[in-house]
């Protein structure tokens, strides 16, 4: 990835590496374009016409953009190129996808309400926490700052549900939701961004002690036992999560990404074990105790045999990818208003039966450009708190990916999660903005040249030696 | 920390290379198996989105697609339901689809290979797709006659065109309304399904090529072809006509219909012992050629065991298995293990007024696009030789002999001579016999040649049979004539 000029640590000294914002613009234009065509086509398949309001749509969903990448110039001129285009294509296949369901329920006269118009306006709040978080924070460094307010506000925010009473709470049983004056709002989802800041800061912080090794065992050297705290602790809360709110997906990616980091920030492979570890403790606990586990369990190991109970949602959501085949029915041309909540928790199935297995693979690949352009900025940036703050949010994006997409096509038991930038829900796009944000920002102080010779630090107290102008 | 992140960018390309292989596993190697699966209405709501493709008889719609306003855009009907019900079939959404809606599929449903570029164009002109016509072979008044022949009866017909194996007429009784199971309310069709399995005899299953039945004395056409083909036999060889046959190392006897007397001299010929049907000559005569040139000479005529589709699936006819003399004896009368669909048996008399060469029998005349252009039409193509021109003559005047002289008097037509064949097939102790009769007409021309099977008629071959057959070939003469 990446020749060796877009290299900065390639780049000699002096020389200014490329910004790369005319690439992103042209990316983004594309991104649009591809967005549109898209409109266009599910319009004329599904209705025979285009609808009265695409240029509204077009007009929109542009001036977004634009405003996105006039922000990155101006405030992030040195961030990734890549990131943004894909979170555009993301979104506005996201934007299609729900439109086009949108269109089936009217057909069907199951639904009254357009849903796409409100994921726009979503989108919208999402790009305005972009703009905000890559204008205010002119440092991602300053996050840190914030780190424990943050962890506490990310505990705050994934606590509440779970106390709340049920009526505000819960939807398909899963108690993972604050529903007020007409809006849904899962605080799981920016829980999970604090969280992940809190980490960085708290790991980068820890770091040492928790990298000690006392024993080895096995050839492995295990860390003491006091400095097990931590990841206990994490592991609790995941499991108070599945409990009082039933919501497998969140638990999982939760200790999932604090593992990874954990493992990120130490160097130490045995953590990764013993995550592994108390992930399986944890998981048989779960399945003893929770009937949902076991039903979740029962209906992955066969959806067949349950295709018109638990498995009935997985197993139409084969049949959805089935029938879409190699090269899929075409955007409008399937059924993918038969799988339940297709707009949600199974729009890749939708994909996947529309644009077929050449468009989902791309969709996947978009996201491994995504994660990846993620995952270089954490090796490049140079403070290890931006190090583990992108590696975290970038791994993060994956692992939400890997357990939400494999649920969908069978490979992993069924959780609540939400496709990222894709799914209709307002807190999750609005969430991956910021997370996106963050990164741009971090990408942004890790392609920048150093800055020009800074005044020598007035090391161990001692005078300047030369005046600098400023 | 650059060393771990590296492993987790590695990591994230294993897990998002597992979900790829995984959806490559779903969307390509289980593609086929989830697209078919009972449970998926994807397929199914998506050809009732789609104009369906006409089944046509003779320039008029048989099952047709008209607009509807509910969520399935088009309803399926039949004008004429219950006559041409055993070729149509049904297209339910609860049962799936049954005879020519089923085989035919690809073409209505507009999903044919045929229909290739027309799909695409539709593509680009935004055109709604529809499916193609199926245009039969069948002639109406063929199909009227003998849906009316077999009123009140079990049985079926079939009618052929003996130089080309068109099929003319295939008519299967009790019969159904196939437009109650093709409805838009389950309920009803569930209703009107039930009520028709409910039956003793299921009316959905078409008795003409579904299911095979024992010939009984129809089989002796074969077993003569293949005394006259062994060069060993003419019309007038005579040959022995016992009263009683003692079937060989048995105590088991064979005797005559009701016991009757072929000759008072206990032999005659080959020609007289077909027109009245004589079973003990024919059991010898069997007896005499033996197994192998019986069963070849079967095998010939189509019997092979095996099936075809033209294109409606065809239950395969065959002579069954021959343990010893004695059962080869039973066999070369239609009993013991012989079995024959109804179209098989229109195919042995097809090949006889054709020469000697039977020629494969075909339901589909053209396959034409939504536009009525014609994309497909089909070619007789002979199915094999099984006797030659001069042992087809020699079976045709035998032939004519059993409805002149013999047991097939009933199929008679004023001005035309009609060659024939009757079987009276036993089928158990205490239940009625299945009724048979082969034919063509007019004998030296042959333009139909058709089998009638009326299942446990009662009576013989020739009083229950014969009349219906006489009629049809009647019916189908007097509409080519004018």
């Amino acid at each position: 990835m990446g020749g060796p000029t877009t290299d900065p640590r390639a780049a000699a000294p002096g020389t200014v590496p490329p910004k790369r914002r005319n690439t992103e613009l042209a990316l983004l234009g594309f991104a649009v374009l591809i967005t549109l065509a898209a409109q266009c086509i599910v319009d004329v398949t599904v209705t025979g016409s285009l609808r009265a309001d695409l240029f509204t749509f077009g007009g929109w969903f542009t001036a977004l953009w634009v405003v996105v990448h006039l922000v990155v110039r101006r405030f992030a001129p040195y961030a990734d190129p890549l990131l943004l285009p894909a979170v555009a294509v993301l979104t506005g296949l996201g934007l299609t996808m729900i439109h086009r369901l949108d269109l089936a329920g009217l057909q069907d006269g199951e639904a009254t309400r357009e849903d796409a118009p409100v994921q726009l306006l979503w989108a919208t709040v999402g790009v305005a926490l972009f703009v905000a978080v890559v204008v205010v924070l002119r440092d991602h460094r300053q996050l840190s700052r914030f780190a424990y307010t943050l962890g506490l506000v990310g505990l705050v925010l994934l606590a509440l549900p779970a106390v709340l009473p049920a009526s505000i709470s819960e939807v398909y049983g899963a108690k993972i939701w604050i529903r007020v004056a007409g809006f849904s709002i899962q605080p799981g989802e920016f829980a999970k961004i604090c969280l992940i800041v809190f980490f960085a800061a708290y790991l980068v912080d820890k770091r040492d002690v928790l990298a000690l090794a006392s024993r080895r065992v096995m050839g492995l050297e295990l860390p003491r036992g006091r400095d097990l705290g931590p990841v206990l602790a994490v592991w609790v809360v995941s499991i108070l999560v599945l409990v009082f709110e039933r919501d497998l997906g969140s638990s999982l990616l939760l200790f999932g990404i604090f593992v990874v980091m954990l493992y990120v920030a130490t160097e130490r492979a045995s953590w990764l074990l013993i995550g592994v570890g108390l992930f399986a403790g944890g998981a048989f606990l779960a399945y003893q105790v929770f009937g949902h586990v076991q039903v979740r369990v029962d209906t992955w190991l066969d959806p067949f045999a349950y295709r018109n109970e638990g498995g009935y949602q997985l197993v139409q959501s084969l049949f959805g990818l089935g029938t879409g085949g190699l090269f899929g029915a075409g955007l409008g041309g399937g059924r993918p208003d038969q799988v339940p909540v297709a707009k949600s928790d199974f729009i890749a199935s939708a994909i996947g039966e529309e644009l077929g297995l050449f468009g989902l693979v791309a969709v996947i690949v978009l996201y491994l450009v995504l994660v990846e352009r993620g995952l270089r900025t954490s090796l490049i940036v140079r403070d290890a708190f931006g190090k583990l703050l992108a590696g975290g949010l970038a791994f993060a994006v994956a692992w939400q990916l890997f357990v939400v997409l494999g649920g969908v096509t069978g490979l992993l038991p069924l959780t609540g999660l939400t496709t990222p930038f894709v799914a209709y829900g307002g807190s999750s796009l609005v969430a991956n903005f910021g997370l996106v944000a963050v990164l741009v920002r971090i990408s942004d102080a890790a392609r920048r040249p150093a800055t020009p010779p800074a005044p020598p630090k007035a090391a161990f107290g001692e005078a300047p030696t030369e005046v600098v102008s400023r | 920390m650059n060393a771990p992140l590296r492993k987790v960018a590695i990591s994230v390309l294993v897990l998002f290379t597992l979900l790829i292989v995984n959806v490559n596993y779903i969307q390509v190697v289980r593609s086929d198996e989830l697209r078919e699966d009972s449970g998926n209405t994807r397929v199914l709501s998506e050809e009732y989105s789609r104009e369906r493709g006409s089944i046509v008889v003779d320039g008029t719609e048989v099952a047709l697609s008209t607009p509807t306003q509910d969520t399935l855009t088009y309803l399926r009907q039949y004008p004429q339901g219950e006559t041409y019900a055993a070729v149509t079939g049904y297209y339910s959404l609860l049962y799936n689809s049954a005879q020519l809606e089923r085989a035919a599929n690809d073409v209505l449903a507009g999903s044919d290979a045929r229909l290739f570029t027309r799909r695409l164009a539709d593509l680009f002109t935004g055109r709604d797709p529809a499916g193609g016509d199926v245009v039969l072979t069948l002639d109406p008044a063929v199909q009227e006659t003998a849906m009316a022949g077999l009123e009140g009866v079990t049985g079926a017909v079939v009618a052929l065109d003996p130089s080309t194996g068109a099929v003319l007429g295939m008519a299967s009784t009790p019969t159904y309304d196939p437009g109650r199971l093709s409805s838009h309310d389950p309920d009803a069709i569930r209703a009107y399904a039930e009520e028709l399995g409910a039956m003793d005899l299921d009316p959905r299953l078409n008795r003409a090529t579904q299911d095979n039945y024992p010939p009984g004395s129809v089989f002796k056409v074969i077993v003569s072809a293949a005394a006259l083909s062994s060069g060993e036999y003419t019309p007038e060889t005579v040959i022995p006509a016992p009263d009683l046959l003692t079937l060989p190392d048995t105590s088991t006897t064979l005797e005559n219909f009701n016991g009757s007397s072929c000759s008072s001299s206990q032999e005659q010929s080959l020609l007289d012992a077909l027109t009245i049907s004589c079973n003990t000559a024919f059991a010898q005569l069997g007896i005499d050629l033996g197994e192998d040139r019986v069963r070849e000479m079967a095998e010939a005529f189509g019997m092979t065991g095996d099936g075809m589709e033209i294109p409606l699936q065809v239950a395969g006819s065959s002579v069954g298995d021959i343990e010893s003399e004695a059962a080869l004896g039973q066999s070369s009368i239609g009993q013991r293990d012989v079995r024959m669909t109804p179209l098989q048996a229109a195919m042995i008399a097809a090949a006889v007024g054709n020469d000697g060469t039977l020629m494969t029998p075909y339901l589909v005349d053209q396959v034409r696009a939504p536009d009525l252009t014609v994309i497909d039409r089909s070619d007789p193509e002979e199915f094999s030789s099984p006797v030659t021109p001069e042992v087809a003559d020699q079976l045709q005047q035998m032939m004519e002999s059993v409805v002149a002289n013999g047991s097939g008097r009933a199929a008679r037509i004023p001005g035309v001579a009609v060659a024939g064949k009757t079987g009276t097939a036993q089928v158990a102790e205490d239940v009625p016999d299945h009724n048979w009769f082969v034919g063509f007409a007019p004998a030296d021309d042959p333009q139909i040649a058709v089998a009638v099977f009326v299942a446990n008629g009662g009576g013989t071959g020739g009083d229950v049979s014969a009349p219906i057959a006489g009629d049809v070939m009647q019916a189908y003469l007097e509409g080519q004539g004018g």
